[in-house]
């Protein structure tokens, strides 16, 4: 079954195109990534996606049912934002109740939820914690908790591990596939990091100044470019290599305004 | 919805009472008028035989502190849009207008903890309620303020991006609102354009009735009037702020 369909979606930010035209489709318990450079359409797109942002034109479908409400989808999907999304003043604890409680996860159930997202992240021992003595991947871990506790059939990350060191990587993707291979929750991801969308993905879509440009899995794209490496792939593609992120833009200036 | 409501407003009251800067900080500014205004044109006041100037000022000031805190929401509002925290928020499925109920009880309150400090420190430097039982009246014009201005600063914020813009408009709103209410001067014998500015100014008539229930006085307005106004003025705003608040985008 599609879980999500995708026709055509366009968006344009004052006569800027964004995302222009794509079309796709992610089958139940799938990883999907959007591979693409800075700038590409990625984080527009999983707005557009989330609800966040309405598109200019075009259509997405959820559990092939067009007529699913905004909420409706919603209750649908969790989701890990680029760039942080914690309320920094509040513990670990506290942020996930919060989000709990706006999921409507029951409240019998929110505790053991809770208690079970928190260990697989290892942050139960850090739970009544203010987030903000939290290190970057500790925050980022936090929020793929959280985005758990509701149950999402769908998780979407936007650049789960931007900015963080190799060996949090690691772990967040080993949390992510455990999710993926014991819940079958279907993961949409978008990165810039080669080894991720090669290593963790079912199928890649490389999208490059707002459009797709090709869409398969890593066998299919080995075979078509005639190389080993998506980095080869994507060079082919595009004509050049990827652009390098910046690591969160607001994080300095929070950093400077002490919060 | 009511845990909804109560979460938003539990996160509110948290993160105020957390920040030992925020809650003491916002005291510092009413203080300085209090004292200053208070007692540097105390003298000057009796001896134009308008009575005691402290007494007088005291509820202005009060409603200044509510006023400062209440606004200040907007800018909460701002910097969870920019930060972050918001769009955690706006992605769930929950209808908006319950957010916005929920912000603003919380952020109301917190402006009404923040008055009744004030009071409290007004009642230090000698400002005297000759009637303790009219308290629960003060406490409801106190949190009328506060309800009315949360909305304000929270829907002008619905329309705006960053943080210095919201910083300009406190600036021509703020300030004037406070100067052109009545919180500093009586508005009898008032006239000309002070006179319409006082009067098209909630504010004046937030104050208008706590100075009445406070050092009780005959209100110039009419005590049920001012309740009724500011009521109805709340009311408005929310109906406004939900329009506003619904179309926030997050980009």
């Amino acid at each position: 079954m599609n879980i999500i369909k995708v026709e055509n979606l366009t968006k344009k930010f004052n006569g800027f195109t964004a995302v222009e035209g794509i079309s796709f489709d992610v089958s139940e318990g799938e990883i999907f990534a959007f591979l693409g450079p800075n700038g590409a359409g990625k984080s527009t797109t999983i707005k557009m996606l989330t609800t966040l942002i309405s598109p200019n034109s075009g259509k997405i479908i959820f559990n092939e049912n067009p007529k699913l409400t905004k909420n409706e989808i919603r209750d649908m999907f969790g989701i890990v934002f680029q760039d942080h999304s914690l309320d920094d003043e509040l513990t670990a604890y506290e942020n996930m109740e919060y989000h709990g409680v706006i999921y409507k996860v029951p409240k019998n159930e929110r505790k053991k939820r809770i208690e079970e997202a928190l260990k697989l992240v290892e942050l139960w021992d850090r739970k009544n914690d203010l987030v903000k003595k939290f290190s970057g991947g500790m925050k980022r871990r936090l929020e793929i908790a959280r985005s758990l506790i509701h149950y999402p059939k769908i998780l979407f990350l936007d650049e789960p591990t931007l900015g963080l060191d190799p060996q949090t990587r690691k772990k967040i993707w080993e949390q992510i596939h455990i999710m993926n291979k014991e819940k079958g929750m279907t993961i949409f991801m978008t990165t810039h990091y080669m080894e991720e969308a090669e290593k963790m993905a079912h199928r890649i879509a490389i999208i490059d100044h707002g459009k797709i440009k090709d869409m398969g899995t890593f066998e299919e794209y080995k075979e078509k470019y005639k190389t080993n490496s998506l980095e080869e792939v994507f060079l082919q593609i595009t004509g050049e290599k990827i652009r390098e992120e910046e690591p969160e833009k607001n994080y300095m200036f929070k950093k400077r305004m002490g919060r | 919805m009511f845990e909804i409501i109560y979460i938003l407003w539990l996160r509110q009251i948290k993160r105020h009472f957390r920040s030992k800067s925020r809650l003491v900080g916002s005291l510092g500014q009413p203080l300085l008028f209090l004292i200053a205004l208070g007692f540097g044109l105390g003298p000057m006041f009796q001896q134009a035989g308008a009575g005691n100037y402290l007494d007088f000022i005291a509820p202005g000031i009060i409603a200044m502190g509510i006023l400062f805190t209440s606004i200040f929401n907007g800018f909460e509002l701002i910097w969870d849009k920019q930060f972050g925290f918001m769009k955690e928020t706006f992605v769930a499925p929950v209808p908006r207008y319950q957010i916005l109920l929920g912000k603003t009880l919380g952020g109301a309150t917190v402006a009404t903890i923040q008055g009744i400090l004030i009071l409290i420190l007004t009642l230090i430097v000698g400002f005297t309620i000759p009637d303790l039982s009219i308290i629960p009246l003060a406490l409801i014009f106190m949190f009328l303020i506060a309800i009315f201005y949360t909305l304000v600063g929270i829907t002008i914020a619905s329309l705006l991006e960053d943080l210095q813009g919201f910083q300009l408009i406190m600036n021509f709103l703020v300030m004037p609102t406070f100067f052109l209410s009545g919180a500093i001067f009586p508005l009898e014998n008032l006239n000309g354009i002070l006179k319409l500015l006082v009067s098209v100014n909630p504010l004046s008539y937030g104050i208008d009735g706590m100075r009445s229930v406070l050092i009780n006085q005959p209100s110039i307005f009419g005590l049920s009037f001012d309740l009724i106004l500011l009521f109805s003025l709340s009311i408005v705003i929310l109906g406004v702020g939900t329009y506003l608040f619904n179309k926030i985008q997050i980009n």
